[in-house]
């Protein structure tokens, strides 16, 4: 399926090392934002019980889960040992420092 | 830049370990070459003996195979002994010529094995027990000869002795004491080993002395003549009679020795680029030969070799475990006891369990089992600790399950657990997990087991029994420094006493400048040492520093409790737990209007409203019109209170009205961790002050004030602090306390592991004996408080407005070409 850029926000309307969430009728998007500015989008619901990662503490490329402290990697949307579990990503990018998601 | 070298002579325990703690500060800061004199890379010596009663083999006890040392580009010279070290051109000697230079040096080069200065002491046939050879030197025996002789009946003798009657040996164990054991086992406990190992078919001779060791033409050993005359055969003879530290390398290149290899606190030697670590070293007086002492000097070596120079290794405390299956013996400290000392005893020969507990000043000192040796780690944390047995003395011997069992923080007795029995409730992990666990990935710690397992790493109180099963499972090896002494996280080698003190020393104010003074090795941390770093620094420079929310847990960011679902519970502030008409309908027209599925009464007395949509949240508080009641926080929490004077029959005081003004001074409090208090009018306690942080109990003559008392994971008692008369001292007394807490507690410790690690004492030194300190505590406590916004309030009025939006989809501005898709 052909995907579409769309714009979200400016980069400041994400806290440093912290996220925002999109809503979405498929299921919440978290976009997450680093202390290097990069970006990172993925599906707002951890693989082991659903947890929403947008409410986790970031740090580095990792968001620890507000619910049982599962650590996810922001660039892969996978676990981090000894867990196991991957939650989608999506493409994001900022240009004119307008945030854009891939849908 | 060329790398600085670091050579390490030895490719034993402590050695490694010492190198894998470096690696894990300074992966890269050194080009390491190691030198071993045996042909095999390191392995767990510990093991020798289950692989010689045939229960493991060789391969099973490799710590680190050659890949290990590929992996971290160490350079690794097996089969080669260094004979010399040459300090002036800094460069050591391997017998074959191979040469290292370094920059520091690393010695590690064990014990020996003291061989009796008896004559045929040289013979074929005679050896000593320290390694890998000599255990398949007597597994070989064994299947060829009939009659071994073991001279020392200490750990390793009888270790031996065991292993070789297994192999089908005819076993004799000469020792030179009276009793076997002597320096683990007072007399009693060592003629209870001997019964019990003389059924198993073991010989012992005891008081013996050797005087000589006979050969036979072919000059192998064939029998042991003693100072007695008496005489019996022997094929193969093993000198267990104690170890020597292995010094001579450093002794012949000048560096001061004296029984070992003599260090300092950072295990520095007289050579302040040589260190050294192990069995060859002389720390204190002491080289120690059990492992645990040693994984310490790694530690601290590896911390000063990384040039963080935190850290000194001040010595040890050991315990030790004979590793005969089927028979548990178990000491530690002092146990022989004597002048100064009371015995506590128990004793039961013929179902052969006995125990002996050696107290000194009302502190546990020495602990002594045979037989039954499930309370061991117990005891052994008593003695470790230090801590008063005072009050628990009567059930000291009973053992800590004796005290009760809520909460079971590693009471059960886990050596007896069953495999699938399971450990952790919270993420259903078993016995059989975690021991596997520690036996594949070569655990010594309970943190190790958290990150590996799981266990323990949700509601903790399972930690304790981890420990057990850790010591059951390797013994010596087990790391069992307190939570509170070691470092935060994986991020730092700090611990929470020494990053509070650097925050006040330095005048730290910002979580970055904490991290760059303190040398943090993240970036930016992670979720343990963020939140920490966050409250050290708002508690110690109120109004100066200033709050991070991202470095807080959800619920302190959101002023609301995450649910399951994602989905957020409200509790607004009811002081005292008084609420009145006005505020009811108020709730209950929220409930309806934002559908809320759930009101529930909470503990604390004060509604919950659950399940409410994190977007609603601002509106939901403006439409209450209440403040936070900080349900969801490290913080105060609520005050229960009961009716008190005003209406019942028994009230002695006015203990509502106590509990509001109480829960209005503390309002807005962050501390460690939650804090609930509680005001009961008389005795009858219907406030249940006695397990609350802070609760105090009205009587007829004024207020009794009770501290550190908890209702959660495991239950404990408030104890009582001071009894005043007026409300002002209450208000007083209570707020000195909580800003000493505040101030010097470490982050998530409750007020009864506060009061635990520091003392009533000192508690009282500073709150009850100085009353200027108590006033400038409860000034410092209003000082930090003064000015504080009611959270809901604030966000109402538009703070951290992000936080509760939504971001929406706009609509498409472009498609996403080919090449952008990754």
């Amino acid at each position: 399926m052909m995907r579409t850029w769309h714009t979200l926000c400016r980069l400041e309307d994400i806290p440093v090392l912290g996220s925002r969430v999109v809503k979405r009728a498929g299921g919440d998007i978290a976009v997450f934002r680093n202390d290097q500015d990069e970006i990172f989008a993925l599906h707002d619901k951890c693989p082991h019980k659903g947890g929403p990662l947008s409410q986790g503490i970031v740090f580095g490329q990792t968001v620890t889960c507000p619910l049982h402290s599962w650590q996810i990697n922001l660039t892969t949307g996978e676990a981090l040992a000894p867990d196991h579990g991957c939650t989608t990503r999506f493409e994001l990018k900022v240009e004119n420092g307008e945030v854009l998601l891939a849908l | 830049m060329k790398k600085p070298k670091l050579v390490m002579v030895g490719n034993g325990m402590a050695g490694v370990r010492t190198l894998e703690e470096l690696l894990k500060l300074v992966p890269d800061m050194y080009d390491i070459t190691v030198f071993g004199a045996e042909p095999h890379p390191n392995y767990n010596r510990i093991l020798l003996s289950p692989v010689l009663a045939g229960e493991q083999t060789v391969n099973d006890i490799i710590l680190n195979p050659l890949s290990w040392y590929a992996e971290h580009h160490i350079r690794l010279y097996l089969n080669r002994k260094v004979v010399q070290i040459d300090r002036q051109r800094r460069v050591v000697v391997a017998d074959d010529g191979t040469e290292a230079e370094y920059d520091r040096l690393l010695l590690a080069t064990g014990s020996t094995p003291f061989i009796l200065p008896v004559p045929g002491n040289q013979l074929d046939g005679v050896i000593g027990y320290r390694d890998i050879h000599d255990t398949e030197t007597m597994i070989e025996t064994a299947t060829r000869y009939r009659h071994a002789v073991v001279i020392g009946g200490g750990l390793l003798g009888l270790e031996a002795a065991n292993g070789l009657k297994l192999r089908g040996m005819d076993v004799t164990v000469v020792h030179l004491s009276d009793w076997l054991l002597e320096r683990q086992l007072d007399r009693t406990a060592g003629k209870l080993l001997q019964t019990s190992l003389e059924a198993r078919g073991l010989k012992f001779l005891l008081p013996k002395q050797t005087a000589e060791l006979i050969g036979g033409e072919a000059g192998r050993v064939t029998a042991v003549r003693f100072k007695d005359g008496e005489e019996i055969p022997a094929d193969l003879v093993v000198m267990a009679a104690g170890i020597r530290p292995n010094a001579a390398l450093a002794e012949a290149s000048g560096l001061y020795c004296n029984r070992g290899v003599v260090v300092n606190d950072t295990l520095q030697t007289y050579d302040p680029r040589i260190y050294a670590v192990g069995e060859c070293a002389n720390h204190r007086g002491i080289a120690y030969g059990l492992v645990a002492p040693l994984y310490e000097q790694a530690r601290v070596a590896a911390n000063h070799l990384a040039g963080f120079g935190i850290g000194k290794y001040q010595g040890s405390v050991t315990s030790t475990k004979l590793k005969v299956t089927g028979i548990d013996l178990f000491s530690a400290g002092e146990f022989i006891g004597g002048d100064g000392c009371e015995e506590i005893l128990l004793s039961d020969p013929v179902g052969g369990v006995y125990k002996k507990l050696v107290i000194q000043n009302d502190k546990l000192v020495g602990a002594c089992l045979y037989g039954d040796t499930g309370d061991g780690a117990w005891y052994f944390q008593l003695i470790r600790e230090g801590h008063d047995i005072h009050e628990v003395r009567d059930h000291l011997m009973f053992g800590e399950n004796h005290l009760g069992d809520a909460g079971h923080a590693g009471q059960s007795k886990a050596a007896t657990m069953a495999d699938n029995a399971e450990v952790c409730g919270c993420n259903g992990i078993t016995k059989g997990t975690i021991v596997k666990a520690i036996q594949e990935h070569g655990l010594t710690s309970v943190d190790d087991i958290k990150r590996c397992t799981k266990a323990a790493s949700s509601c903790g109180s399972c930690a304790g029994l981890c420990e057990q099963i850790l010591i059951a499972t390797v013994g010596g090896a087990a790391d069992l420094t307190p939570k509170t002494e070691k470092p935060i996280c994986g991020c730092t080698d700090h611990n929470h006493a020494s990053v509070r003190k650097a925050i006040k020393d330095l005048q730290l104010t910002r979580i970055p400048d904490a991290m760059r003074a303190l040398e943090w090795r993240t970036p930016n941390g992670c979720a343990t040492c963020r939140p920490a770093l966050n409250y050290y620094l708002i508690s110690t420079w109120p109004k100066q520093a200033r709050d991070d929310p991202q470095s807080r847990f959800i619920n302190e960011r959101a002023h609301a409790n995450i649910q399951k679902d994602g989905t957020y519970s409200v509790v607004p502030q009811m002081k005292g737990g008084v609420t009145n008409a006005a505020e009811l309908r108020r709730i209950a027209d929220v409930a309806d209007k934002y559908a809320i599925p759930m009101v529930k009464m909470t503990g604390g007395q004060r509604i919950d409203l659950l399940g409410v949509k994190k977007e609603d949240l601002v509106n939901v508080w403006k439409d209450l019109g209440m403040n936070s009641g900080h349900a969801y926080g490290k913080s105060i929490r609520t005050v229960k209170t009961c009716v008190g004077q005003e209406f019942c029959r028994f009230g002695t005081q006015n203990s509502t009205q106590m509990g509001i003004e109480l829960e209005t001074m503390l309002a807005n409090m962050w501390s460690p961790h939650k804090v609930k208090l509680a005001v009961s009018g008389c005795p009858r306690n219907c406030a249940e002050s006695g397990i609350k942080d802070v609760g105090i109990i009205a009587v007829d003559s004024g207020w009794e004030l009770y501290i550190g008392g908890n209702g959660g994971i495991k239950t404990e008692v408030a104890q009582f602090l001071v009894k005043v008369t007026s409300a002002d001292e209450v208000k007083q007394y209570t707020g000195a306390f909580l800003q000493l807490y505040r101030e010097e507690a470490f982050y998530l410790e409750r007020t009864v592991h506060f009061l635990h690690r520091v003392g009533m004492e000192y508690i009282q030194s500073q709150v009850l004996a100085n009353a200027e300190q108590r006033q400038v505590l409860y000034e410092r406590l209003i000082y930090s408080l003064e000015g504080l916004p009611d959270p809901w309030a604030a966000r109402i009025a538009g703070a951290q407005a992000h936080e509760f939006i939504p971001l929406t989809v706009v609509e498409p501005t472009a498609p996403v070409a080919e090449k952008e898709m990754a």
